[in-house]
This record gives structure tokens, sequence and C-alpha cells, in this order.
């Protein structure tokens, strides 16, 4: 009973694979790969600094799963590690984290949906809303498309984050500081490589520039978070009602 | 440093206040119509959101400046994507840019 199950859900595994490949294409499918094997590596210092801090071998891993959110892991860890309130660092996270409320309006829509199982896709899927996952969804055209780029870049992300906090957190040591590959520099090239074809849209563009430069200018008097949710302003800077986000045709920009 | 108890409730904290902002829009946009143009101003918003992130994560690291690396990488990546190069070129070319340029000694 329990292998037929398991053989099942292996098939059933790898129709959802074809499918996400053949809507996806191999050219959004390595690119989502590319941020997932990226992000894994960043997981790895995640769970070595964590755990070599002093905090417990658990921690990395239970945030990691239940807060699912880079940069509010790294916040609150930088916290509690050198002795900070708790309750600060929950604040500190949550502020970080406030961007996630606008981009579940952004992107509700790839997880719509009726029928068995509408519910839970909404539940389940929520829980992977990364900026990654926000910005491959918004590069893209067509519901099918965004759905699937949403779906794969979430799961990926989810499960390649969480593997790398685990071996970070028992190799200790290894790999502590990303920065010597450059890593840190890839997190915003991911996203400004998503979002650039979106800024061709000139009102888009005004908009955009204008919240950059509120975020850039607050960021050394705020606490993190604040700054970006500041650039929300520059929304007021559209000319007209946008176009739907310039997305471009066939995948990741090219 | 904080009790084992403390860090497993405030982990749990974190987690549902954020899971809390992520479902609210799935769950309220399921229920209510919005217009093509609020549709719209929504996805404005988040790609306002995410220009702003790709800035502040590129100058600021914490409450300082993140360096020069970091900034020629994401330059390097702006202006090959801008020039519409391939995703995994202009990531690869970020991250390598920041690495050499520290090799440099560049901060």
């Amino acid at each position: 009973m329990t292998n037929a199950g398991r053989v099942f859900s292996i098939v059933d595994m790898r129709s959802v694979w074809r499918t996400l490949r053949s809507r996806l294409g191999p050219q959004l499918m390595r690119s989502i790969l590319l941020v997932c094997l990226a992000d894994g590596v960043v997981g790895l210092s995640f769970g070595a600094i964590t755990v070599s801090a002093g905090l417990p071998l658990w921690l990395p891993m239970l945030l990691s799963v239940l807060v699912f959110a880079g940069a509010a892991q790294f916040l609150f860890v930088g916290i509690v590690a050198s002795g900070g309130n708790p309750v600060a660092a929950v604040a500190a996270g949550l502020l970080v984290n406030a961007r996630h409320l606008p981009f579940g309006f952004a992107v509700a829509d790839v997880l719509r949906g009726s029928g068995a199982g509408a519910v839970s896709r909404r539940v389940v899927g929520s829980h992977v809303m990364v900026d990654e996952a926000v910005a491959f969804t918004l590069s893209q055209r067509g519901d099918q498309r965004r759905r699937a780029a949403y779906w794969m870049c979430g799961v990926c992300l989810f499960v390649s984050w969480n593997l790398g906090v685990v071996a970070g957190a028992f190799a200790g040591t290894a790999v502590r500081d990303t920065d010597v590959f450059g890593l840190d520099a890839a997190f915003p090239a991911v996203l400004l490589a998503l979002v650039l074809p979106s800024l061709r849209d000139g009102s888009l563009r005004r908009a955009a520039l204008a919240g950059t430069v509120i975020a850039l200018a607050t960021a050394p008097f705020l606490s993190a978070g604040l700054p970006v949710l500041l650039a929300l302003v520059g929304v007021l800077a559209l000319r007209r009602p946008p176009k739907p986000a310039g997305r471009t045709e066939e995948g990741a920009p090219s | 440093m904080s009790g084992a108890l403390t860090l497993v409730v405030a982990t749990a904290v974190l987690g549902l206040g954020t899971y809390s902002f992520r479902v609210a829009g799935p769950l309220l946009r399921s229920r209510l119509h919005l217009s093509a143009r609020m549709e719209q101003l929504m996805a404005a918003c988040a790609v306002v959101l995410l220009a702003a992130l790709v800035a502040t994560s590129t100058v600021f690291d914490g409450d300082g400046f993140a360096g020069f690396a970091r900034l020629g990488g994401v330059a390097v990546a702006g202006v090959l994507a801008w020039r519409r190069a391939p995703f995994v070129v202009v990531v690869v070319a970020a991250a390598a840019t920041a690495a050499v340029l520290r090799l440099l000694g560049v901060p």
C-alpha cells in the first residue's frame, strides 16, 4: 500500500515537473535553478553563521522553515546573537517582511482558482512568496507562465534554501563568508534583471526612480524595512494607469 | 542570550506574522473583484518595492555602506540587463565582478 502510494507520488511529481518544463521552457528553468543554487549557498552561510554565533543548531532550521525570508532571518539572528531583546528581533523581522503584504496583492492572481484544492493552494502558495518568486512572476506574461514561474521558483527556493541551511548548520565554519564569491551582489542583480523590463515603461520607471530615491535617502536614518516601504510613495509619480508591467514574452529577460 | 523556549516562541511569532502578510493578499483578492486598473496599480507597487529593494541592498549592509565591490557588481549587472544579456550571464557577471574587485583589494 505504502509502496504503491510512493510510486504514484513519484509519477505525479514527474508529470508536474514535465508540465512545468514545457510551460516555462529550458531558458527560464535554468534561470530559476541558478537563483536556487545561489540562494542555497547563502543559506549555507546563514546556517553556519547562526550556529557559530553560539545559537542552537535547530534555530536556523526552524527559522528557515517557519519564516523563510533571508533578510529577516539574518536580522533576527544578528540581534539575538548579540544579546538583544527577542521582542526587538521579532519586531525588526516583521518590519522587514511587511513588504510581503503589497507583494501578496500583486501576485494573488497566480494563487487564484476554484475547485478542489483552491484553498490549500492559496494557503501553501502564500508561504513560498519570496522576493525572487514575486520578481519572476512579474517578469512573465500570461496566466499559465506566471503561475508556473511562481510555483517553480517558490518551491525550488524553499527546498534549496532549507537544504543549504541544514548543511551550513552542521558544517559549521566551512562557508562563512559568501562575500568572497560575490554572492551579496547576486541578490540585487537577480531582482534588477527581472525588474528592468518593466522599467522600459516610462511611467513605471519614474515611479520606481522616485521610490528608489526615497528609500536610499531615508535608509541611513530608519530601521531596516521601513525605507523600502516608504518607496511606495513613488507610485504617486505614475503619470497614467500603468500598462501591465512590461513583461517579456519568452521568459527571463534575454 | 535568550533561552530555548524564548527563541522558539520568537521564531513562531515572526513566522506567523510574516505568513499573515503573505496570505492577506491572496485571501482577500479571491473574495473581492478588483478593476483592471487596480490590478495594474498593485503590479506597479510591487515593481517599485523591488526596485527600492535592489537599491538598498546594493548600497547598504546593515547600517553602513556595503562597499564598492558590491556596487560595482550590481552596476555591471544593470548594464548587461539593460542590453538584454541572458539572465544567467547577468547574475554570474555580478557575482564575479564583486568577487574579483574584492580580490583586488576593493572594499
